[in-house]
This record gives C-alpha cells, sequence and structure tokens, in this order.
C-alpha cells in the first residue's frame, strides 16, 4: 500500500518536472520568436538608419578590447535592428585575448587598443590564407586620470608631473610642482597614493606611450602592457581602478573615461601649453586624434597619434582601438558580415554614435580610408 | 566505548579481508574490490597525468628563461629575452598562508571546543550550522567584500601596528594608509579556511572517548582541565588534518586574493607594505594576455605550487603518523 503511495507520487512529480522542463521549452522558443520578429521583417535594407545589410547572414563572434565594448554594443544592437538574422556576438576580453583568438581563427574580427606586432603579424598569416591581419581604426577614446582629494576639484597637471607622480618621485598633494600648476587651490600635505592595474592592459600601454613622449626626460620605463614604473599600488581592471580611486582619499589612477563618468569620479585637467588646460572630453579626445597619422603599410592602417599636441583644448592622453580583420583570406562565412557591419561601424552615422556613449569618432579622413579598405578585403 | 568497539569488529569466522589480499571469492566482493582498485589506480594516473603535463608545458618555458627562474624578482615572459622567476611568488604564497594559518587555527579550535564542550545544545547547533555556512560563499564573494568593506577598515589596524610594532620590521610601514597588503590577505584567508578547521576539528572534539571525560572528571578535574588532559591530546592530530585542509585551500585561494591584494614583483618582509603575490592570484591576473611562452610560464610556476601543496600534505603526513598513539584508531 505504501510502495503504491510512493510510486503515485513519484509519477505525479515526473509529471510535474515534465510539465515545468516543457513550460521552459515553450517559453525558450517564444522568446527566440520573439526576438527573430523584432530585428525586422527579412528587408535586405533598412532605409531609416542607412545600414546596408548585403551579404550580412548569421552568427558572427568577435573578441577582444574592453574598451570598446560599449561602443560594440551599442553599434551591434543598432546593426541586429536593421539587419534581420544576423547575430553579432562581441566578447568582451582583452585586447591580447582578441589577437590570440584571431590568430587562432576562432572570431571573426578581433578588438585591440595597440596594432599588431611584427610576431602576431605572422601569427595571422596562418589563419589569412594569402594574407595578414591589418588593423582599422574604429574607436577612439581619452584615458582619464581620476583623483580623489578632499577639497580640490579643479586639478590642472602637465605630462612631466603626471610622470613623476606615476613613478613615485613626487610623493605628496602639496609638492612644489603640483602648487606651481594649481596656484589658486588649497592642496593637502596628504600623501599621493597613485593606482594602476595589476594586469597587462592596452589602457597602460597607452598611458605609457603618452608619458614617455610628453615627458622624455621623467618617464624611461619600457613601454609595454605591463605597469613599469616602481611605487604605487594595484587593482585588477578599470572597475578595481575607479573603485580604489573612488575609495581612497589622496588616490590617483586612470582609466577609460565612461569609469569616471559613471562613479563620478573628478578628472584631471591636462597642461599641454596650449591656452588653457584641457579636459578629458570625447569632443577633446577628437581634436587630439584628428592630428594623427597612418603609419601602416599595405591596407593597415595602424596609426601614430601625436600627445605633444599643443592645439587649443586636445586632450592628449587618448587611445585608439582597431578591429583586426584579414586582408585576404577571411572565412567566407563571415566576410559579408564582417564587411557590411564594420562598413556600418566606420560610417558617419556609426561614427557619431561614439560620443553618446563617451568615446570621440576617428577623423573622417582616416573613416574614408577605413571604408575603403573595407571594400577590397576578400 | 571500549565494549562497543569490540561488538563493531566483525566475528573472526568471516573474514572480509584475508592479508593476502583476496576476496572471499563472492562475485559482489570481487566487483566491488575491482571497482575500488580501479579508482586508486585511476586517482594515481590522474595525478600523474597532471604532474606530466606540467612538467612538460614547465620546461619548454623554463629551458627560454633568461633569468633564473628560482630567484628572479620579475614577470616579463613576453619581453625579449624572457625573463622571469618565482621568488617573489613563493615568499607571497607562503606568508599569506602562514598568515591565515597563525590567525585561523587557534579561533577554529577556540569556536569547535566552545560548540563540543560549552555551549548549550541548541547555540551549539546553530553556531556549527552558521559556521558550515561560512564555507559555502563563493571566494570572489569573499574578495569583494574584502575590497570594500575589510580594506577600508583595516587601514587603522595597519597604523596601530606600524606606531607600536613597527620595531619588529615585518610590521613597519613605509607607505602610509595602505592596506592592500600581505596582512590583509592572511586575514582574509583565515577567514576563509576558518569553516573547514573549524568543523573538522569539532567532528574529532565530539569523538573523544565518554570515558576518558568522565574518567577525569571524576579525578576531580575541571572542564578546562578535561579539556587539556583528554580533548586536546585526542584531537591533535585531528586538528592538524583539518588545518592541512585549511593550509590547502589558503595556498591555492586565487580570486579572493586578486581582488584584496596590491601586486607587485618587489621583495618585501614588510607586510604591511603593498606588494608581493601568490602563484595563483599571478596565474589569474597573467592568464588572459599571456603569450604562448608566458602560458608555459605561468604553468611552471603552477608546478611549484603543486610540488609546494605535495610537500605540505606529506608533511601533514609524518605529523600525524608521529602522533599514532593519540589517534581515534587505538583509543
Amino acid at each position: 500500500m505504501k510502495l503504491q503511495q510512493r510510486k503515485t507520487r513519484l509519477r505525479a512529480a515526473a509529471l510535474g518536472a515534465l510539465a515545468v522542463s516543457g513550460a521552459l521549452v515553450l517559453t525558450a522558443c517564444g522568446s527566440d520568436n520573439n526576438s527573430g520578429s523584432t530585428g525586422g521583417t527579412g528587408t535586405k535594407t533598412n532605409a531609416a538608419s542607412n545600414v546596408k545589410c548585403d551579404g550580412a547572414k548569421g552568427q558572427l563572434r568577435a573578441s577582444g578590447s574592453s574598451a570598446q565594448k560599449n561602443a560594440m554594443d551599442l553599434w551591434a544592437k543598432g546593426y541586429m535592428a536593421a539587419c534581420s538574422g544576423v547575430d553579432i556576438n562581441y566578447k568582451s576580453s582583452s585586447s591580447g585575448e582578441g589577437i590570440v583568438a584571431f590568430n587562432q581563427g576562432t572570431v571573426g574580427y578581433a578588438g585591440s587598443d595597440s596594432p599588431l606586432k611584427p610576431a602576431e603579424v605572422a601569427d595571422s598569416k596562418k589563419v589569412c590564407s594569402g594574407g595578414r591581419g591589418i588593423d582599422l581604426p574604429m574607436v577612439g577614446g581619452p584615458i582619464a586620470v581620476g583623483y580623489h582629494l578632499e577639497g580640490v576639484d579643479n586639478l590642472v597637471l602637465d605630462g612631466p608631473t603626471l610622470a613623476k607622480i606615476f613613478s613615485a618621485k613626487i610623493k605628496t598633494w602639496d609638492d612644489p610642482a603640483i602648487k606651481k600648476l594649481n596656484p589658486g587651490a588649497k592642496l593637502p600635505s596628504k600623501a599621493i597614493q597613485p593606482f594602476h592595474r595589476a594586469e597587462d592592459s592596452g589602457t597602460t600601454e597607452n598611458l605609457s606611450k603618452y608619458l614617455t613622449a610628453a615627458a622624455p626626460g621623467d618617464w624611461k620605463y619600457p613601454v609595454g602592457k605591463s605597469w613599469p614604473a616602481p611605487g604605487g599600488q594595484a587593482a585588477a581592471g578599470s572597475a578595481g581602478v575607479s573603485q580604489q580611486v573612488k575609495q581612497v582619499d589622496g588616490s590617483i589612477g586612470y582609466f577609460e573615461l565612461s569609469y569616471a563618468t559613471s562613479q563620478k569620479i573628478s578628472t584631471v585637467k591636462i597642461d599641454t601649453g596650449a591656452s588653457s588646460p584641457a579636459e578629458a572630453t570625447s569632443e577633446n579626445a577628437s581634436k587630439a586624434i584628428a592630428a594623427a597619422k597612418v603609419v601602416g603599410t599595405g591596407s593597415d592602417l595602424s596609426l601614430k597619434l601625436d600627445y605633444t599636441t599643443k592645439a587649443d583644448g586636445a586632450y592628449p592622453i587618448v587611445l585608439v582601438t582597431y578591429e583586426i580583420v584579414c586582408d585576404k583570406g577571411n572565412k567566407a562565412d563571415t566576410l559579408g558580415t564582417v564587411k557590411s557591419f564594420l562598413n556600418y561601424t566606420a560610417s558617419d552615422d556609426g561614427q557619431k554614435q561614439l560620443s553618446t556613449a563617451g568615446y570621440a569618432p576617428i577623423p573622417a579622413e582616416i573613416n574614408a580610408k577605413v571604408r575603403k579598405t573595407l571594400a577590397t578585403i576578400s | 566505548m571500549a565494549t562497543t568497539t569490540q561488538i563493531d569488529t566483525p566475528p573472526p569466522e568471516t573474514p572480509l579481508h584475508t592479508p593476502s589480499g583476496q576476496s572471499t571469492g563472492r562475485l559482489g566482493d570481487r566487483v566491488f574490490m575491482g571497482l575500488t582498485r580501479g579508482s586508486g589506480v585511476l586517482l594515481l594516473v590522474v595525478m600523474a597525468a597532471i604532474a606530466g603535463f606540467l612538467t612538460y608545458r614547465a620546461s619548454i618555458a623554463i629551458s627560454k628563461d633568461h633569468g633564473n627562474f628560482l630567484t628572479t624578482f620579475d614577470w616579463l615572459p613576453s619581453q625579449t629575452p624572457p625573463v622571469f622567476g618565482i621568488a617573489v611568488l613563493l615568499v607571497g604564497t607562503v606568508i599569506s598562508s602562514v598568515i591565515a594559518m597563525v590567525i585561523a587555527v587557534p579561533v577554529a579550535v577556540g569556536i569547535a571546543l566552545f560548540i563540543s564542550h560549552y555551549a548549550p545544545r541548541r547555540l551549539a547547533t546553530t553556531l556549527a550550522y552558521v559556521v558550515d555556512l561560512l564555507a559555502a560563499v563563493p571566494s570572489i564573494i569573499y574578495g569583494i567584500w574584502g575590497a570594500l568593506i575589510l580594506v577600508p577598515y583595516l587601514g587603522g589596524l595597519n597604523g596601530w601596528l606600524d606606531q607600536y610594532f613597527g620595531w619588529t620590521y615585518i610590521f613597519d610601514q613605509t607607505q602610509s594608509g595602505v592596506s592592500r597588503n600581505m596582512l590583509t590577505v592572511g586575514i582574509l584567508l583565515a577567514i576563509m579556511i576558518l569553516p573547514i578547521v573549524t568543523s573538522v576539528s569539532r567532528e574529532v572534539f565530539l569523538q573523544v572517548p565518554r570515558m576518558n571525560e568522565e574518567a577525569a572528571l571524576a579525578l576531580g578535574a575541571t572542564r578546562w582541565e578535561v579539556i587539556r588532559l583528554s580533548v586536546l591530546p585526542f584531537g591533535r592530530s585531528g586538528v592538524i588534518s583539518a588545518s592541512m585542509l585549511g593550509l590547502g585551500r589558503a595556498l591555492g585561494e586565487t580570486m579572493a586574493v586578486a581582488t584584496v591584494l596590491s601586486p607587485s614583483y618587489v621583495m618585501s618582509l614588510h607586510l604591511l607594505d603593498p606588494g608581493g603575490g601568490t602563484f595563483a592570484q599571478n596565474i589569474a591576473a597573467k592568464f588572459d594576455e599571456a603569450n604562448p611562452l608566458g602560458r608555459d610560464a605561468l604553468i611552471a610556476s603552477g608546478l611549484v605550487l603543486f610540488v609546494l601543496t605535495l610537500l605540505v600534505n606529506g608533511a601533514a603526513r609524518l605529523i600525524i603518523a608521529r602522533r599514532k598513539e593519540y589517534s581515534g584508531a587505538n583509543a
């Protein structure tokens, strides 16, 4: 009798489980259909947003720099809304990981804060049959130097002072060098606590490039992704550094502008020698990127930034993130999508959206070159 | 207790296990013996495979290292020529684990004694349950908690230690107002290993033969004397095993350390200064961006951690073996 009872109970439980899982499966299908139907009605072009979807189909996987993640999210959303049946999946990891994934052939394109190195180009030839990996500048942005100092909300620094702060040669906030740049501010004698990235990072590399160019006498460390200077403290990721700066009074650190705005961290204005110090904004970053020169050979469009620009309002600590694709020998099943999607991101419409997300558009003439190059990749 | 032990032993006429290792020939016995033996062999094979893989990849990296792998204070495998060494990581791993043990073991033994011998039953069950719950908290949660709560609040303790114990060298703080250091890591690790040490110690203390305790009480011993004379000697090997389990956790902890520590490759024994690093933290921080040689170098550092853990476990086995006379098996 008891056994019988248990059996029925078991059966009921099994039925219940079946019902629940069945419902889950059904709703899963439902949501799939929904996303499909919101994607458009199957038209190849959507006049409203000027997205050309020719040849785009299926799933496009990409990976790389976390610096351009927010831009990619924005673009992918706009693009997928216009082109039905295309799924763009940008995995935000890091520039190095993106390049590794690209050279293993697991992604359609990679995002990176720094152009391919010669060894990486050599590796890319195995994946790009008959071609090589090329860099297409796509997203620009300021690297904000954020600080936390009670009672001081308008701090101006220049390249040499920043270099000395980040290499622990200037140790307190009332140092003469800082006083000279901020005559009006009440600077406390508090110890400066510089924070840098704990892991290898493209942001570190770009800051290091800036300091090398802007303060050659004070910054003599090798330029690389790992933090080279002595002193200071490390924290994991932009999120970790900005969180420490927010928390610790007397601290200073560097990260993408979006981390400063979202956490309301004050940013340093840079005295470049122009008439007034430049603030870290996407507009000011664009002005500095405008001075960049293309130094890549062939269809490679890697840029050389001018970190010592004295143009009015140009914020010099900027980074440019690239999309890396093959010039020849892209995988047939993603080539169409890559071309069409990157054409959209490099278009005037696509670039215009960047400033809304705290990024800086790439100068129009370089953009035109990117689009021209995209037309030739195969 | 002694009488129950006798009843528990199987009657001699049906030996389950003859000295030569042969079974009685029944099918179930043979199948079961095969299964257990197979599992044992499988474990050895897996361990050997891990060791082999680590050694192979490590040898690739070490052959290309332009520094001394054991004594270099740097980790630059992507530089040309590549230079990297584990000195700072080894010292950091050992120091942080030692701090964790020094803090956690006495506290854990105290909690275990309180739960097993002092607390009223209802409180004891609740407390035991709460301590066990601590073990279920994922380490990244400890990391976030450490970074948001522990690090800011330990600033005061660090200043105090620097002021009164600065003369001890290890508590001398050269960079003031900083608490993303090895001491903080040690304290966080101590909290993380507390549940495992406590719960095993408690189990051991509950196994102390009732007769021993009653005999001590009958001779007029106080409760503390009972604990000192019968509970602690009986439980010692158990507490050592528990501590080794905790130490194993502390040695390999990754995310919590990576979140709380400010790593650097400067060798410093000032516990209150930021710097240092551990094997696991270094692997977590460097793996994502590492080139192929960098990955091999990290695997080589992993091999050192593997060997370190084996040594620690071996040492623990030795200690326990030497204290066999107190172990539960002979009680």
